[in-house]
């Protein structure tokens, strides 16, 4: 019990944060001269956020949202653009203290914080420590958040930038577009190989203020590399919005593994749009944990562009009462030859709402693709919802679709079996969610699966209580 | 103090009486035999003294060491030292055999209480080495794909691991071929001292000859018909079930 009280209270903290750049409640053209002027924007790219508002305006929300939560965000309420003017830092021991102590509060571990080194840290909008592991620098690989991306290396920058997620993808895509600040920027060169996974950590850590991060990450010929993204945030009164937007370029023979766990609070709206496109023979693998969030809407997709080029996109979802996780994957097959695999699991405990949307497209005149697709759900409570929306387009003859999908519950069988055993019922609920999940979550690192497991056992100790 | 006792008890499942006038007090150290026919309610009973919910009480008591039992939640009559080898052990997708049994030894423990790993799996290997499950097991989903037999000795090895004070066996035997009934027999016996008492249910002798009870109870008619030593086995091999109504036989 005293495990998940101080969990609980993990997610709650916030600390005073004097807030240097503000670019004030709601948004016009002046929030993006604003935003523009306060960041040095290059022309090109006020104009590129010009644009992207004028489409976020035009742009309504699809048809098939019907969640009404999503129509209590008030776009003219939400800060856009905060920034406490902390230069990127060098070193740890120029890290402010209370940036350490956030830290401290999420319980980072003691390990991770030396490897910190290789660890880019968003807190709010700017990124308050930065630095570049050595070994990176030597290999060349590029490893800062967008800004300097954008400031240092505007060729590379530009060519990619908005090539993978258009302005006018969706609604939210058209947002960050228009007022993005933050998120990394990656670039590995070819045939290297980053061995240690490059990791951000941010959190929002102000009333009322949308997190726009915009990250471009693109993989040179036959290099390789592993992103891990984990949010927790602090608990606030009214809403807030997290809407970001991530580009993945992995040219021939790439290989990108993106991890996120995302455990915002339960009154921020998670609206993200990642997108990749694998060259030929190149390999992208999403693999995304979603638990936090009053509704998440993500559904990462991959643009299968090379022959033999391979997608992946591994999911769970963990829904709660009063949350809402639309959760999927879109594979988009451009070329012959090319694989993509889809498996998502989703939990809903109470009134939770889980579900999986995907879409799977393989292009006319096409031969070879395979798709697998599988999506199991697991439903605590009477209350529980899990819906499925699978949308395959094949055409022509040669390609080999399979979709298969399961709903199950926790059998009072199987619960007074492991009650006879001792274990109370909570816990055998827990054991027996971790084990619907266990096999996915293993893809995350470790301390990710054990943060997992804490997070699971805390929404079944509110469920079943 | 130290006793399980059933009192005159009257069970109901689905509104369908099952047994009534059931009473029976089990001792430290005792081994009981519950034989009878398919359906007298034996498996029944078994689930209402573990505290499975469907399992409706209508009267009389389950005392389990002073102590009134009904009502209470399984884990916690679990962890009180009842431990019940389930007729058709229950499937555990993703949860594996050496987690499953780990998280129930935590469960007894005092919270916050740590488990030494080391230790548990060095204990964990010697009991399936005596009980000859392979090692592969450990991280296997619990009885997932288990053959009959296979799913039958993790429930011994369970209660080996959890080393409770009373066991209540049901059919443990079958689906077991006569090597792994030696195997489960001399496990059992292994266990047998002045603090560790069992209920066995059984449908063949051949386990009872290898365990030896001290008691054996007929069950019919929705209570204990007759009660006694081995010998009622020998008797009821000769006449078959029939002989509990024949009073010259008994």
């Amino acid at each position: 019990m005293d495990d998940f009280h101080q969990s609980i209270d993990t997610a709650n903290f916030h600390y005073d944060v004097d807030y240097k750049y503000d670019a004030g409640v709601g948004l016009n053209a002046q929030t993006i001269d604003y935003i523009s002027d306060v960041k040095n924007d290059a022309d090109w790219i006020r104009e590129f956020r010009k644009t992207a508002l004028a489409k976020f305006y035009e742009i309504s929300l699809p048809e098939w949202v019907t969640y009404r939560n999503i129509y209590d965000l008030d776009f003219s309420t939400i800060r856009y653009y905060l920034a406490n003017n902390r230069l990127p830092q060098t070193s740890w021991e120029n890290v402010p203290q209370d940036v350490k102590m956030t830290f401290e509060r999420l319980g980072v571990p003691e390990k991770e914080r030396k490897f910190l080194a290789g660890v880019e840290a968003q807190f709010d909008s700017e990124s308050a420590y930065l630095r570049m592991q050595e070994e990176l620098n030597k290999q060349g690989v590029i490893f800062v958040n967008s800004t300097e991306g954008l400031n240092k290396f505007p060729e590379i920058f530009r060519k990619y930038f908005g090539t993978v997620v258009s302005i006018a993808d969706n609604k939210f895509s058209a947002l960050n577009s228009a007022v993005f600040s933050g998120g990394s920027f990656i670039y590995v060169p070819k045939n290297v190989q980053v061995k240690q996974p490059l990791q951000a950590y941010f959190r929002i850590n102000a009333e009322r203020f949308g997190q726009f991060e915009r990250t471009l990450i693109i993989i040179d010929e036959g290099a390789e590399v592993t992103y891990l993204e984990g949010c927790t945030a602090p608990k606030f009164e009214t809403s807030t919005l997290h809407s970001a937007v991530v580009e993945i370029v992995a040219l021939k023979n790439a290989k990108i593994q993106y991890i996120t766990v995302q455990n915002w609070s339960n009154n921020v709206f998670n609206l993200v749009t990642k997108r990749g496109v694998a060259y030929e023979n190149a390999e992208i693998k999403w693999i995304d944990c979603n638990i936090g969030s009053c509704l998440t809407m993500k559904y990462p997709a991959i643009y299968l562009k090379g022959k033999y080029a391979k997608g992946e996109v591994l999911s769970i979802a963990v829904a709660s009462d009063g949350q809402v996780q639309d959760t999927g994957a879109k594979m988009i097959h451009l070329a012959d030859n090319t694989f993509s695999n889809i498996i998502s699991k989703s939990v809903s405990f109470s009134g939770g709402t889980a579900s999986y949307r995907g879409v799977v497209n393989i292009a006319k005149g096409l031969k070879g693709c395979k798709n697998n697709t599988v999506c199991d759900a697991l439903l605590i409570n009477p209350t529980s919802k899990t819906m499925t929306f699978p949308k395959i387009n094949v055409t022509g003859n040669k390609n080999i679709v399979q979709h298969e999908a399961s709903v199950s519950k926790i059998s009072e069988e199987q619960i007074f079996y492991m009650q006879q055993r001792g274990i109370p019922e909570s816990q055998a609920v827990s054991l027996s969610v971790n084990g619907f999940i266990n096999d996915l979550v293993r893809e995350f690192p470790m301390e990710y699966s054990i943060e997992m497991k804490r997070l699971i056992e805390m929404q079944t100790e509110k469920a079943i209580g | 103090m130290c006793a399980l006792e059933i009192k005159n008890l009257k069970l109901s499942v689905n509104d369908n009486i099952i047994l009534d006038g059931f009473s029976l007090k089990i001792l430290p150290g005792e081994i009981h035999a519950f034989i009878g026919k398919n359906g007298v309610g034996k498996s029944s009973l078994t689930k209402a003294i573990a505290g499975h919910p469907a399992y409706k009480i209508q009267r009389g008591d389950i005392i389990l060491d002073g102590e009134n039992i009904i009502g209470k939640a399984p884990d916690k009559i679990a962890r009180q030292g009842l431990f019940l080898a389930f007729q058709s052990p229950i499937e555990l997708p993703g949860i594996s055999l050496a987690n499953f049994i780990r998280a129930a030894i935590q469960a007894k423990l005092p919270q916050g209480t740590p488990l030494n790993g080391v230790d548990f799996y060095k204990n964990l290997y010697a009991k399936m080495e005596i009980l000859q499950i392979d090692k592969s097991f450990t991280s296997r989903p619990l009885n997932e794909g288990f053959s009959g037999g296979e799913k039958k000795r993790c429930e011994v090895l369970q209660m080996m691991m959890l080393e409770p004070k009373y066991a209540i066996l049901d059919e443990t035997d079958s689906g077991l071929d006569i090597d792994a009934l030696k195997i489960v027999s001399n496990a059992v016996n292994a266990m047998r001292n002045s603090t560790f008492a069992a209920i066995i249910i059984t449908h063949h002798n051949k386990l009872l000859e290898y365990i030896k009870p001290d008691f054996v109870h007929i069950i019919s008619g929705g209570k204990i018909a007759t009660s006694g030593g081995f010998e009622l086995i020998d008797r009821l091999e000769k006449f078959g079930y029939e002989f509990i109504n024949d009073e010259n036989i008994l």
